[in-house]
């Protein structure tokens, strides 16, 4: 069992655990991933590692209460325990096996969105625990959505903060503030997008026409995570690649999204079933069309 | 009683199994298998032995079967076999024992398949364990991997007195029993977990949720952990696809994936977590064992399903056995048939897949004769679900993570067949990982091979 030992509610909806998982703690890089199941029937739900303390053993996870298995997983508690806790999954970040100087002489962007925020932190505080101060824009719907934002402020160099509706800091889409950056004379020579499919998308069709190399970070559906299922498979140039163990992540610019993101709707309706169905509780009525009663 | 036939097993109706996952076969009882076993002729050159990847000594617990004496049958099984409760069901008995008993040189061969089933089930049922070791041994050794070879393995040098612990990468031991094989089949609950239990209970630990090659190196738990000799029983775990337009439509997927959903995570059951796709018309590409699996899966999900094949009904890798029973359930078999595209609407959902015909040509260097297609004979078969069962390969996971361990072409670990041994000191191999996609026994003899192995490496 894996013990939750710290819970936090960082905004409506997105929850920040700090988690015992020995193995995990001492293997992870920054990139890597998890996956977690709270109980013996739970399903497998994978997450990003949003921090790791190798000395204490323990993992920090963030999710957004999305479908089923995490509405369920945001009423565990300190001291609850996860059933099953893997990892780390994928392959870390490319940067963390690059030679230090040459590392150093880059400038690095990253463009994190909503509760991508989450992954894109343990990059960032990874560089600048190795001397490296990368940019970083944080992008959320509205004020009320931003995480860890602190938190970010303290690892980054320049932190630029935007909103769409103009809430909080900036205003308007991550797209904006990387064009805005670009026109005061600001030179980035690779960008690491992470956030909504959508947004990467949007990101690299810009960082393309600016000449940008740009990484981005996938989470499509998966079960096991180690390779075996193909459910993740992803077309990235010519190439049929599994995110799980090739990524998560890849060339942004060589990446078909829009399959990535008719992909990632295979089991829409029944996940919506599944939410109804909690949603409702003892009232549910059978307005998921699923069942007859 | 013809004793030139077995005894017949009593089976589930076809008809009514189709809508059900409880087992298909349900066994002999105490009566029925000491007739069968009275068929045996207890040869003094038992050729059944032979044929037996583990060298049970199979007229040995045939003769106790006769006699009525079931715990005594179960303990000599035990002595070869770790999982004969599974090996009496997923076994290509034809093949192998029951192909070389001299019985089934005029009329059928002793049902032993299903005499193995029923020790095993009796002795399950009685609550009979197998025998611990009496003397440990000092030295830990690791098992990567709980599947047919790992737990072969552990059980075996557990009983030789090692501390053996297996790493599992799932949530749930088992490997191919759990996530692969279906409950139809092979009971999770009743009978693989039970045979695990057994496992366990010669004092084998099992760590699961553990992927060796990345959250551990083999190195690591040679050196920081304390492990003499390591066992890789990883399987092949990858799936192939066919490379052909429009695979990653939505709506298909690999066997693995679907059997792994129904199988592991339960998705067969509406109130599980984990959704699969319940098609209404599936094509399964492939001949296999594991093709059959996924079409009478899909079948029981409520689907009309087509086995789509490119060579001929006497090609099917399948088991004979599978074969017929999927056939008496429905499953609708499309051979000399080969998929060229697969077709989606514009949201990307599979609407239909592109075949054309194929006949048989000359031999190829597998001796089968290779299919050729037969020109302008396309056509498109309308469907919502493809499952591609084109077989797996072995995972590079822990390969490309531990040094100085050799691999060929096909990622397959180069491990001696005698005793597992790789190229590596003290790390030892078989099943899958080695071989490429075969079958749970001969998983489980290259595990009591490098058991073997070990034990001398480390008797050294």
């Amino acid at each position: 069992m894996y013990k939750i030992i710290k819970k936090r509610e960082l905004t409506t909806n997105i929850y920040l655990m700090e988690v015992e998982a020995k193995r995990v703690a001492k293997s992870c890089e920054p990139g890597q991933f998890v996956i977690v199941r709270m109980d013996s029937e739970g399903e497998r739900i994978p997450l990003t590692i949003c921090d790791y303390d190798r000395e204490k053993g323990t993992i920090t996870i963030v999710f957004q209460t999305v479908g089923a298995g995490t509405k369920l997983m945001a009423d565990l508690q300190e001291g609850d325990s996860f059933h099953d806790f893997v990892g780390p999954l994928g392959c870390p970040s490319e940067f963390v096996k690059e030679d230090l100087e040459e590392l150093k002489k880059k400038k690095i962007l990253f463009v994190a969105g909503g509760v991508g925020t989450a992954p894109v932190y343990p990059q960032v505080k990874w560089l600048n625990a190795h001397g490296i101060a990368a940019d970083v824009i944080v992008g959320a719907k509205t004020k009320d959505l931003l995480i860890l934002e602190k938190e970010m402020e303290a690892v980054a160099g320049n932190l630029y903060v935007t909103t769409d509706d103009g809430s909080y800091g900036r205003s308007g889409m991550v797209t904006q503030t990387i064009k805005d950056l670009i026109a005061d004379g600001n030179q980035y020579d690779v960008c690491v997008a992470i956030g909504p499919m959508i947004m990467m998308k949007f990101v690299c069709l810009l960082t393309k026409e600016l000449n940008m190399p740009t990484i981005v970070s996938l989470n499509p559906i998966m079960v096991d995570g180690t390779g075996m299922c193909g459910a993740c498979r992803v077309t990235v140039g010519d190439k049929v690649k599994f995110a799980c163990v090739d990524g998560p992540e890849f060339d942004g610019h060589a990446v078909n999204f829009d399959e990535a993101m008719r992909r990632q709707q295979m089991y829409k309706t029944a996940e919506g079933r599944a939410v109804l169905k909690i949603e409702e509780g003892d009232t549910h009525h059978g307005g998921c069309g699923n069942c007859n009663d | 009683m013809d004793v030139l036939k077995k005894v017949p097993v009593r089976e589930q109706d076809a008809k009514e199994r189709a809508t059900n996952f409880d087992e298909v076969c349900l066994g002999y009882n105490m009566e029925e298998a000491m007739a069968e076993a009275s068929r045996c002729i207890n040869c003094k050159n038992a050729q059944c032995v032979k044929g037996c990847p583990v060298a049970i000594d199979i007229p040995g617990f045939v003769e106790k079967v006769k006699e009525g004496n079931i715990e005594a049958a179960y303990q000599i099984i035990s002595e070869s076999s770790a999982l004969p409760a599974v090996c009496g069901r997923v076994c290509p008995q034809e093949t192998q024992c029951e192909g070389k008993c001299i019985r089934g040189i005029k009329g059928e061969p002793v049902s032993i398949g299903k005499l193995e089933r029923f020790v095993a089930d009796w002795a399950r049922e009685n609550g009979i364990k197998p025998v611990c070791a009496a003397e440990k041994k000092n030295k830990k050794v690791a098992v990567i991997g709980s599947g047919p070879a790992g737990l072969t393995c552990a059980g075996d040098l557990a009983k030789m007195g090692y501390d053996v612990t297996i790493f599992e990468a799932l949530h749930e031991a088992g490997g191919v029993l759990v996530y692969g094989i279906p409950e139809f089949r092979l009971p999770k609950e009743a009978v693989v977990a039970k045979e695990i239990e057994n496992v366990k209970a010669l004092g084998v630990k099992i760590e699961t949720n553990v992927v060796v090659g990345k959250a551990v190196t083999i190195d690591e738990l040679m050196d920081e952990e304390g492990f003499s000799a390591v066992f890789i029983g990883s399987g092949a775990g990858l799936p192939k696809f066919m490379g052909i337009p429009g695979e990653n439509s939505n709506g298909v997927f690999s066997a693995n994936e679907y059997l792994t959903r129904s199988n592991l995570m339960k998705a067969f059951n509406e109130e599980s977590n984990t959704p699969i796709m319940r098609g209404k018309k599936v094509a399964v590409v492939g001949g296999g064992n594991v093709a059959m699996d996924a079409a009478r899966t899909a079948l029981r999900l409520g689907a009309e399903v087509h086995i789509v094949y490119r060579r001929s009904e006497e090609e099917l890798p399948a088991r004979v056995e599978e074969v017929h029973h999927a056939k008496e359930e429905g499953i609708i078999f499309d051979l000399l048939t080969n998929p060229t595209e697969i077709i989606a609407d514009e949201s990307g959902w599979v609407t239909g897949m592109k075949c054309i015909k194929m006949e048989l040509g000359e031999p190829d260097e597998s001796g089968r004769r290779r299919p050729v297609e037969v020109k302008d004979s396309e056509f498109v078969m309308e469907l919502d679900t493809v499952i591609m069962s084109l077989g797996t390969s072995p995972n590079p996971l822990i390969s490309s993570t531990t040094e100085g361990l050799e691999v060929n072409k096909w990622k397959c670990i180069v491990a001696d067949e005698k005793d597992g041994k790789t190229t590596k000191e003290g790390v030892y191999a078989g099943g899958d990982a080695v071989t490429g996609a075969a079958t749970v026994i001969l998983a489980m003899g290259a595990g009591k091979a490098a058991a073997k192995g070990i034990d001398e490496y480390l008797s050294k």
